[in-house]
């Protein structure tokens, strides 16, 4: 009976088949519970939780840095904007080769062998999707050449951005300043999280001084990126604040003429005006081109700058200490009157040297002859230095101190620039303290004619100056008059700061020392008399010079130079029109020799730029 | 034989069209609804690509119509096809192993200069076959000469394919012929004693494993020990499915998925998309599509007439349904990542063909019933 039993088989076989199918089946049905209640959990009871997650997955902000304020002049003349720049950036992610695209990239512009070395690390550094800068500062035709070229490469791309330039160059950079990338020392100075996307701040100048007020604040854009950082689009943005633009005192005209006027020569000069302190020219010489350090130096530029002898990078207007030499001798007048020790007729004999009382050892005049019987006027009109002598030792260094001290000798003037000196007036007190010495009276003496210890920087001597023309009055000296929002008309005037008002006991003895520096200039035996001649302002003015140590270099012996560098510093002051100041000056021309012959000139360019709106 | 067809189709004309084209509705349309409904979520997944979708439906084309095909085949010259093709699918993984290409650092495929497959898809549909064509031969319950019989024909190619190696596979091979074995009456205390036997051999297998397989395992106990590497799968996907909530973010809205946060999005971990933009209630959709089909095709096995449909049926019918529960697990961060795609959902692969195959031969089965008892 096959057939019978095949069929008893069957239901058997049948049942149990169903049988272990349902218990498959109620398995299954198990797992899929267990996986119902994991999608409950994952979707209803942390769906909060993922949702955060998702949220912080895709949304990033990113900073949008602020455009840097513009910086001009007192006329409106740019000194310092923001250019479009082209960078050649490259998306190694969209590069099959790298080396050959590189080679094939600088058969058409030049790549420099430290260029494609710093993009060559930040390839390793940076996500393979994020363009990485090859070359800055594409010249227009290097941007043409590329482009003709460009379906040839592609992952390569041109970007325009905003870079720092200074379009009138070289002209007052030891004002202006300049920005340069942001290095790990700047990092430490500055609100990080408002830098978040800044390359550059100001290192030094106008540029580091006002840097908060410059740079602006910064601007978020959320955005929505992909897992590898793309940004895909914008959900929302705050604008950056743009930098405020600044208005300098600086009248570029002026500076152009000043520094012109030097010539070859190494020196400083500044300008200012005296009723308010504005400084219309701020000159060390030689300078330098400010655009040089924008996107960084390279290596051999800067040690031509900084084995330059000359020493283009040095602040000369600030930290240029010099000995006055005779552009002292009107403020040692005014003592000596002042303080009742001398009188406008007092009379000395000048025999062409002085000598203490009971001393063998002679102070020379300049003129080996003598000047003969002079007073205050002659005195400071042909620059006799017996006579100070006598005066400085009359009035003795502790007078001196106390009243050149009011003119802002030996303390920085405060001027809202970074690294300012504050040269040295000497005193009893300051030799015990530094040198460990008594006072000797022989150094009162050279005191008297502004050698010796004494040490003033253009800065200071200009403003001493301007404190003569205007009656007493020093002033802060300020470089920024005003600065403005962008894209506003308004502009904010920065106040003029009074520090000290000196106290008159006689007018006229003012009206006595400064009508005798008018002598220097328009007297017939004035040491600046050159200048006077021709001039149809009347100036006020004194002539100096100073022996040359002031200047601490670390110069190397060059026999060939020692001439040149052992010269006197020549030195003038001055302002004008005398009836009622504009301007005053001080001018100091390294190893220039004679002040009357070369600083003198100089201020006079200087003045009539500003007074008479000469071009140079 | 004569009468015996013109019966056959007497009968066929009186079932309707199913029976005219041996093909089964239920689970026929509720196949191309969840084939539709992947295709809406491969659109988003492919990043609002059409042509994702259309080299998809080219697939799914090729596949419906293999499955058309193979339901025409009628159930008893399968049975006599079964151990050509087991030893067929044999060979060539043999020949995989030997001269097979290199594709992703797994040695799957072969090259016929015809066509590129993978035999280990043969072997998907060959296993269970050549199990039930073996057990059903011989009266149920199986012997145990029988049953290390099954375990060798099982073995020999989960061993090959896990080899390539190819894990997900070999996993899926090797259950559905276990499914065959289990359904064909595997004693329980038999079932416990292996049970047992697998849990010992568990630190072997660990032993046998490639890095990236441990790796897996380690990954999935712990994601957050590397969240950018090994877990950054899991982790992303369970983000994406648990920002997508009860409703979901929307079509196309899915930001894991539309942002690349999620890895292999279109393929593997395409449950994650559909759970991020249609939320638990998308989910349930698609679950409710997959337990109709499985429920249908079980009862197509408690149908069928002969043991070998029987058991071949019933076996086919749980690997699906191991498919979608290791695939929906590893998505979800309850199973290791082992590669395997979601059914009917997930973009590309052979796969597609070999499961609609094995549709296929579940219609046959149902639609080749003759009435006999009735």
């Amino acid at each position: 009976m096959p057939t019978r039993l095949t069929l008893k088989d069957h239901l058997f076989e049948s049942r149990l088949v169903m049988q272990r199918a349902i218990v498959l089946l109620v398995i299954a049905g198990f797992l899929c519970l267990t996986l119902f209640s994991r999608l409950l959990y994952l979707q209803v009871i942390a769906h909060e939780h993922y949702t955060t997650l998702s949220e912080n997955n895709r949304v990033k902000l990113q900073p949008i840095p602020p455009n840097r304020g513009l910086i001009y002049d007192r006329n409106g003349i740019l000194m310092a904007e923001n250019l479009p720049s082209y960078r050649l950036e490259i998306t190694p992610e969209q590069i099959v080769d790298m080396a050959v695209t590189l080679d094939a990239l600088s058969a058409i512009i030049d790549i420099r062998p430290s260029d494609r070395m710093r993009f060559e690390q930040l390839v390793k550094r940076k996500p393979r999707f994020e363009a990485i800068p090859l070359l800055f500062h594409l010249s227009d035709e290097e941007v043409a050449r590329f482009s003709v070229n460009r379906h040839r490469f592609p992952g390569v791309d041109i970007t325009a951005g905003l870079a720092r330039h200074y379009p009138l160059g070289q002209l007052a950079v030891h004002a202006i300043g300049y920005v340069g990338r942001i290095d790990e020392q700047a990092l430490k100075d500055l609100d990080s999280s408002n830098y978040r996307g800044t390359t550059h701040s100001g290192k030094i100048g106008i540029e580091k001084t006002y840097e908060s007020l410059l740079h602006g604040k910064v601007g978020l854009q959320q955005v929505e990126t992909t897992a590898q950082g793309r940004v895909l689009r914008v959900l929302n943005r705050m604008a950056p604040e743009s930098g405020r633009n600044l208005y300098l005192t600086l009248d570029s005209r002026v500076q152009r003429a000043a520094e012109a006027a030097f010539g070859d020569f190494s020196g400083s000069a500044i300008a200012i005006d005296p009723q308010n302190g504005h400084i219309l020219a701020f000159v060390s010489l030689p300078t330098y081109d400010p655009n040089l350090f924008v996107n960084g130096i390279d290596y051999a530029a800067y040690a031509a700058l900084k084995d330059n002898d000359h020493q283009p990078l040095f602040n000369r207007a600030l930290r240029g200490q010099y000995p006055p030499g005779s552009t002292i001798k009107p403020f040692m007048g005014l003592a000596g009157l002042e303080q009742g020790v001398s009188t406008p007729h007092s009379k000395t004999y000048c025999p062409g040297f002085y000598t203490l009382p009971g001393k063998e050892r002679k102070y020379r005049d300049w003129k080996r002859t003598g000047h003969g019987t002079v007073n205050l006027e002659t005195a400071i009109t042909q620059s006799c230095d017996v006579y100070f002598y006598d005066l400085a030792l009359s009035l003795g260094i502790d007078n001196i101190h106390d009243y050149l001290e009011h003119f802002g000798f030996g303390r920085a003037t405060g001027i809202d620039i970074v690294g300012e000196l504050s040269g040295l007036l000497p005193s009893r007190e300051w030799k015990r303290r530094r040198h460990d010495q008594p006072w000797f009276p022989g150094e009162t003496i050279i005191t008297g004619i502004g050698q010796g210890f004494f040490l003033v920087t253009p800065i200071q001597l200009a403003i001493a100056a301007a404190a003569l023309a205007n009656g007493g009055h020093i002033l802060q000296p300020n470089i920024v008059y005003a600065d403005q929002a962008a894209n506003t008309s308004a502009l904010v005037p920065y106040p003029s700061r009074l520090l000290e008002n000196i106290t008159i006991s006689d007018q006229h003895h003012w009206d006595d020392v400064i009508e005798a520096m008018v002598g220097v200039v328009h007297g017939p035996r004035g040491t600046a008399r050159a200048i006077g001649a021709d001039s149809p302002y009347r100036i006020a003015g004194k002539t100096g010079t100073a022996q040359v140590y002031g200047l601490k270099q670390e110069e190397k012996y060059n026999a060939a130079e020692i001439d040149e560098k052992l010269r006197d510093h020549a030195l003038f002051i001055a302002f004008a029109p005398v009836e009622q100041p504009r301007i005053a000056v001080a001018v100091i021309v390294e190893n220039g020799g004679g002040g009357g012959s070369v600083a003198a000139p100089i201020a006079r360019k200087i003045m009539d730029a500003y007074l008479l709106g000469k071009k140079p | 034989m004569n009468i015996a067809i013109g019966r056959h189709h007497e009968d066929a004309s009186k079932r309707g069209w199913q029976y005219r084209l041996h093909l089964d509705a239920p689970l026929l349309f509720t196949l191309i609804g969840v084939c539709a409904y992947g295709l809406i979520v491969l659109y988003s997944a492919g990043g609002g690509s059409i042509e994702i979708v259309e080299r998809q439906i080219v697939r799914l084309g090729i596949a419906f119509t293999g499955m058309f095909f193979v339901a025409q085949v009628p159930p008893r010259l399968l049975l006599r096809l079964t151990p050509w093709a087991f030893v067929t699918g044999v060979l060539f993984l043999l020949a995989v192993l030997i001269a097979g290409e290199t594709s992703g650092g797994a040695q799957r495929w072969l090259d016929l200069y015809v066509v590129r497959f993978q035999p280990s898809e043969i072997m998907k549909l060959a296993v269970p076959m050549m199990i039930a064509c073996y057990l059903a031969d011989s009266r149920l319950p199986p012997n145990r000469w029988q049953l290390l019989a099954s375990a060798l024909m099982i073995a020999v190619p989960v061993l090959m394919i896990a080899k390539q190696p190819d894990l997900g596979t070999a996993l899926l091979i090797a259950s559905s012929g276990f499914f065959v074995v289990f359904l064909a009456g595997l004693q329980w205390r038999l079932l416990a004693f292996f049970s047992v036997l697998v849990a010992a051999a568990m630190p072997v297998i660990w032993h046998f494993m490639h890095d990236y397989q441990r790796q897996r395992v380690i990954t999935l106990l712990n994601p957050e020990s590397d969240p950018l590497g090994s877990g950054y799968h899991i982790i992303q996907s369970k983000i994406a499915i648990g920002s997508g909530g009860l409703f979901g973010k929307g079509w196309l809205n899915g930001t894991q998925s539309q942002l690349d946060f999620l890895p292999e999005r279109s393929t593997d971990f395409i449950f994650a998309v559909l759970g991020e933009e249609f939320g638990f209630l998308g989910i349930l959709l698609l679950f409710a599509f997959y337990a109709i089909i499985v429920v249908r095709s079980m009862m197509i096995a408690i149908q069928a007439q002969d043991t070998f449909t029987r058991l071949l049926a019933g076996s086919l019918s749980m690997t699906f349904c191991v498919y979608f529960i290791v695939n929906t697990g590893m998505v979800t961060g309850l199973l290791p990542v082992v590669g395997l795609p979601l059914p009917m959902i997930s973009f590309g692969g052979t796969s597609i063909v070999t499961m609609m195959a094995g549709f296929g031969i579940l219609m046959s089965i149902q639609t080749h019933r003759k009435l006999l008892a009735t």
